[in-house]
Parts: C-alpha cells; sequence; structure tokens
C-alpha cells in the first residue's frame, strides 16, 4: 500500500534557533497520527510545514494525490497546493476563529469550500451545509445564525465540519480542544472519533493533552526541542513509555 | 485657454495614467495600480474618474459628465465646469454628441459606439475587499482566480433576503477571467457592460484603474437556481413614459404620494421633446 504523506527528514530553522528538525514518517490511508510535546517543542511548526503553511529549509512532504500519484509538496506549485488545501486537505485550527469567517453564517461557512471547488447550486449548497451541520451536531435551526453566535464547542464543531464537507482524505488538528471545558471536549472527541472512522480520514493532530491522543491516535511521536525522541504505537508509548522525556511526561498527567 | 496644462495634470502624469490605462485594457478586469496625484477635490467626488478622463482627453473632444444619471447635479456641474477651465474642451449634456462621458453610479441609456470612452468613477475597485480586508490575500485570489468567496457574498444574500439583494456593485467576470466590481452602477445596468465604447475605471484614493475593452464578455455572477436578474422598479417613467429606463423614485409629499423618472435626464428630455408624456408629465412641464 502505497502511503498517503511520507515526511523525509523535514527541518525548519527560525534563524539558528531550530524549529524540527530530522522528521520523518509515513501516514498510511486511514491512519491518524498524534504529535505530543511541550509547548515549543516544535509540533505545530512541524504540522504548518507539512500542512504547506511554512516553507520547510529542507527535506520533502510527498502526498499521494488522486490525480498525479504522490507528488512533493514542498516543490509544488502554490495553485495546486492551495487547490489541494481546499479539497484533499483540511485544518483545523485551535481556535476557532481562525478557521471560521466570523461575519458570514453557519451556512455560509460550510458551503465556501464547496462553491469554492465550482459548486453553483444555491439548494444543494444549503442542503450540504444543512447536512453537516446535523452531522456535528448542530441544530440546523442555526444555520443562518453568525458563529460569533455559537458557544466555544459550537464554533469548533463548526469549524470541523467546515474542513469535512468537500470529503477530505488528510486532516490536519492543530490543538481540536484547547480551551474547551471537559465535557464539551469529551462530545467533541466523540464527534471526532466517529467521524474519522466513518469517512476513513487520515489525521495528524498536534496536542499537548495525552487524554486526547489516546482516545484518537494509533501511532504517537513524542517530540522535544524539535527532534522526535519516541515513537511507536500510541497504547504502546503510552503504557511503557523509554524515553525519559516521555517518562516526564506520561508521569505529569494528574490521576483524578 | 488659461494658465493650467491641458486638462490640469501636467504631461508626465498623464503619460503615466495612460500607460496604466492600456494594460488595463490589455488584460480586461485587471486592477492596475497606479501613481494617483492629489487634485482639487475630495477623495470621495471622483478623484479617480478625473485623472483618467484628464489622461484621455483630447483639444477635440466633446466632454459629458453625469451623476446618478444626470447632468445637473453638483458632481456633474462641478467636474464639467473643472474641464472647461482647465481643457477647454467642448462639453455636451446629450449623450450622442459626446466623445468622452465621464459617470458616477449609471450607464447611459441611449447605446454607446464605437467612437466613445466611458470613464467611471470608482470608490473601491476590489470586489473582495469586504469578504476578505487583507490586500495581499486578494490578490493572491485574482492570480490564482479563487473567487469562491464572491459566492459566499451572494450565498448570505440569499440566506438572508430570499433572493440576491445586491442590487449594485453586482460583481461581473469579465473576458472569463477576472471578477470585478463594475463600481456602484445599479445591476440594471451590468447587461449594458458588454457595449461598443471603451470603459474605463479610476479609483483616486485606493490608486487603482481597470478597464473593460469594446464587446467584451461581462458575466454577472449568480446561482444556478437563481440566477441573476436586471431588475428596476416595476413602473413606466412619470415624466416621459418609457418602459425600459432605469428610475428613480422621488417622494412628493407626506401622504404617500411619489413618483418615478428617469435617473438618466437625457434621456428622459430626448424622449420628452419627441413627444411622449407620462403620468406626470404636463403638470411638471407647465
Amino acid at each position: 500500500m502505497t502511503p498517503l504523506l511520507q515526511v523525509k527528514d523535514v527541518a525548519k530553522m527560525y534563524g539558528v534557533r531550530i524549529g524540527c528538525t530530522d522528521v520523518s514518517f509515513d501516514l498510511y490511508p486511514g491512519e491518524v497520527m498524534g504529535i505530543v510535546g511541550e509547548s515549543g517543542s516544535g509540533k505545530s511548526t512541524l504540522l504548518n510545514c507539512l500542512a504547506g503553511h511554512l516553507a520547510p529549509d529542507r527535506g520533502e512532504v510527498i502526498f499521494d494525490t488522486r490525480a498525479d500519484g504522490p507528488v512533493d509538496m514542498v516543490t509544488m506549485s502554490e495553485p495546486a497546493r492551495r487547490m489541494l488545501g481546499r479539497t484533499d486537505w483540511a485544518f483545523v485550527h485551535q481556535h476557532a476563529r481562525d478557521g471560521l469567517r466570523m461575519s458570514v453564517s453557519a451556512g455560509g461557512n460550510i458551503g465556501e469550500r464547496l462553491m469554492a471547488v465550482g459548486d453553483r447550486h444555491y439548494g444543494d449548497i444549503r442542503a450540504r451545509a444543512a447536512d453537516w451541520l446535523g452531522r456535528v451536531e448542530i441544530s440546523d435551526a442555526r444555520i443562518d445564525d453568525r458563529p460569533s453566535a455559537f458557544s466555544g464547542g459550537m464554533q469548533q464543531r463548526l469549524q470541523i465540519a467546515r474542513n469535512l464537507v468537500t470529503g477530505p482524505r488528510l486532516v490536519f488538528m492543530d490543538e481540536p480542544t484547547g480551551g474547551l471545558d471537559v465535557s464539551v471536549q469529551a462530545r467533541l472527541l466523540d464527534l471526532l472519533r466517529g467521524l474519522v472512522r466513518e469517512m476513513g480520514l487520515s489525521a495528524i493532530i498536534v496536542t499537548h493533552d495525552l487524554a486526547v491522543v489516546r482516545l484518537l491516535a494509533d501511532r504517537l511521536m513524542v517530540m522535544k526541542d524539535g527532534h522526535v525522541v519516541e515513537t511507536g504505537l500510541t497504547d504502546q508509548v503510552l503504557d511503557d513509555p523509554q524515553h525519559g522525556y516521555t517518562q516526564l511526561l506520561v508521569s505529569s498527567v494528574l490521576q483524578v | 485657454m488659461s494658465d493650467y496644462n491641458f486638462a490640469y495634470l501636467d504631461e508626465q502624469t498623464k503619460r503615466m495614467i495612460r500607460r496604466a490605462i492600456l494594460k488595463g485594457l490589455a488584460v480586461p478586469g485587471y486592477q492596475v495600480p497606479f501613481a494617483s496625484r492629489e487634485m482639487p477635490m475630495p477623495y470621495g467626488w471622483g478623484t479617480g474618474g478625473v485623472q483618467v478622463s484628464a489622461a484621455t482627453l483630447t483639444p477635440e473632444d466633446t466632454f459629458k459628465v453625469i451623476d446618478q444619471g444626470a447632468d445637473d447635479t453638483t458632481n456633474a456641474v462641478s467636474i464639467r465646469k473643472f474641464f472647461e477651465r482647465t481643457a477647454g474642451v467642448a462639453t455636451t449634456e446629450e449623450t450622442e454628441k459626446a466623445s468622452v462621458i465621464q459617470t458616477r453610479h449609471r450607464i447611459p441609456e441611449a447605446e454607446l459606439t464605437e467612437d466613445q470612452i466611458l470613464v467611471y468613477q470608482v470608490p473601491i475597485p476590489e470586489p473582495l475587499r469586504f469578504l476578505e480586508p487583507r490586500e495581499t490575500e486578494t490578490r493572491k485570489m485574482h492570480a490564482l482566480q479563487e473567487y469562491g468567496l464572491m459566492h459566499v457574498k451572494l450565498y448570505e444574500d440569499i440566506s438572508q433576503h430570499g433572493a440576491i439583494a445586491t442590487s449594485y456593485a453586482y460583481p461581473v467576470k469579465v473576458s472569463d477571467r477576472y471578477v470585478m466590481d463594475p463600481s456602484p452602477i445599479p445591476k440594471f445596468d451590468n447587461p449594458k457592460m458588454e457595449m461598443a465604447a471603451i470603459q474605463l475605471f479610476g479609483a483616486g484614493r485606493e490608486q487603482r484603474i481597470y478597464a473593460v475593452p469594446p464587446y467584451t464578455k461581462v458575466v454577472s455572477l449568480d446561482f444556478e437556481d437563481y440566477p441573476f436578474e436586471a431588475s428596476k422598479a416595476d413602473h413606466p417613467c412619470d415624466l416621459c413614459a418609457a418602459e425600459d429606463s432605469y428610475l428613480d423614485e422621488v417622494i412628493l409629499d407626506d401622504a404617500g404620494n411619489r413618483m418615478f423618472v428617469c435617473s438618466d435626464t437625457d434621456y428622459c428630455r430626448s424622449r420628452r421633446e419627441a413627444g411622449h408624456v407620462g403620468r406626470l408629465g404636463e403638470e411638471a412641464a407647465a
């Protein structure tokens, strides 16, 4: 099987400081990869390099496109990369405000990607927006409300609906549950897990919350100071951490 | 002739503007940046249109200015006087006799010919501005033809009002390439933009010039199930009985009486001279 995403020796420097370096992994279709680490460990830098928001200084990010097979995203032309960003890829931001258009209604937010890929039938767009609102457990009576009238958890779910409406194959998530209270987090995780399984999505989830990766991720990558210190199956890494930093991380979780 | 250089601007400036105009004509709908000059009138009064007119006018031209279709409003009168004084060109109120027409918010009702140039005054040239405030981003969107966002605006219209409520500055796609703001003309005028005359657009404050060459394809954006409609008040003109012209609504008193009149004053006058009389036409003449 061809990996959906092959990352080879990616590095990003901020001047003399290391953003992230020597990162290599393969992601197969339907697989969810978790990246954990403390603040400043380079996990968001890595995610932005993979998603094409930052240009890595070194390395290759090879994505298995539907049309042309494996293509290096780093050297790909910008229009093609942006097109992928609207169709096969999705990016869920930590703050829903960064990923939503706050002055546009919920339906318009979900419909934007459809219109961006050439959908020009209002009735169809609206029907699909209503369908996706239902799938992320938002009442379709709220379809014409602006996201600013939504709670934090609803905004995050709306952001997910807006990203998944074009049926992407790879989802990047940057702290998708950050800033939400625990019961809302639990519902969101439940929803995400359902969608990932149901749509067969591949995902890369960056988080500092080990509970999130325990629930969602098949595989785990632990980062510290821009380097990958440990990788493996999620349960294996969390239950039997080998690296000193991973041991610290696992033992730092409060037991209630 | 006065002590002004012909048409107020110096020759180097006009040269710079003409280069922008030529580039605009070569790439229909593309917003060409230009070094907009300070003009002796406030921004919002047509400083862009005036600069384009100044660069376009020759001493042999006949100049006409309309503001919302009318020749006799403050904006039109002052710009006409400005060029009478600084360029000494002949001016007219008759659409057919003019070779350069500067307009604010209307296209004349009479069909324009290949010998004419229509200059629009543009307040905000960027059609994507209210959806995407970053200029770097809108330029990239134009470059990559990412125009999905324009339809988000129309979607919002339908979801809020049940129909596309945008009635002026209705976005168009020019020559299957660039999405363009046609300046705040009513959408009734949009179909007329595929015309024989050259159309030039000047935005002074925003420092942009763009153009539509003659006989260029101009398509108003819409949805398959909500097609574009060139709407106007469903009424004949009360002075000249015209059924096909764009109308202004005039409140007559506080008892609910109103009249509809052609916004194009020259068109209305010429029709009344030809003997057409509307509902209130006799009283107005008396």
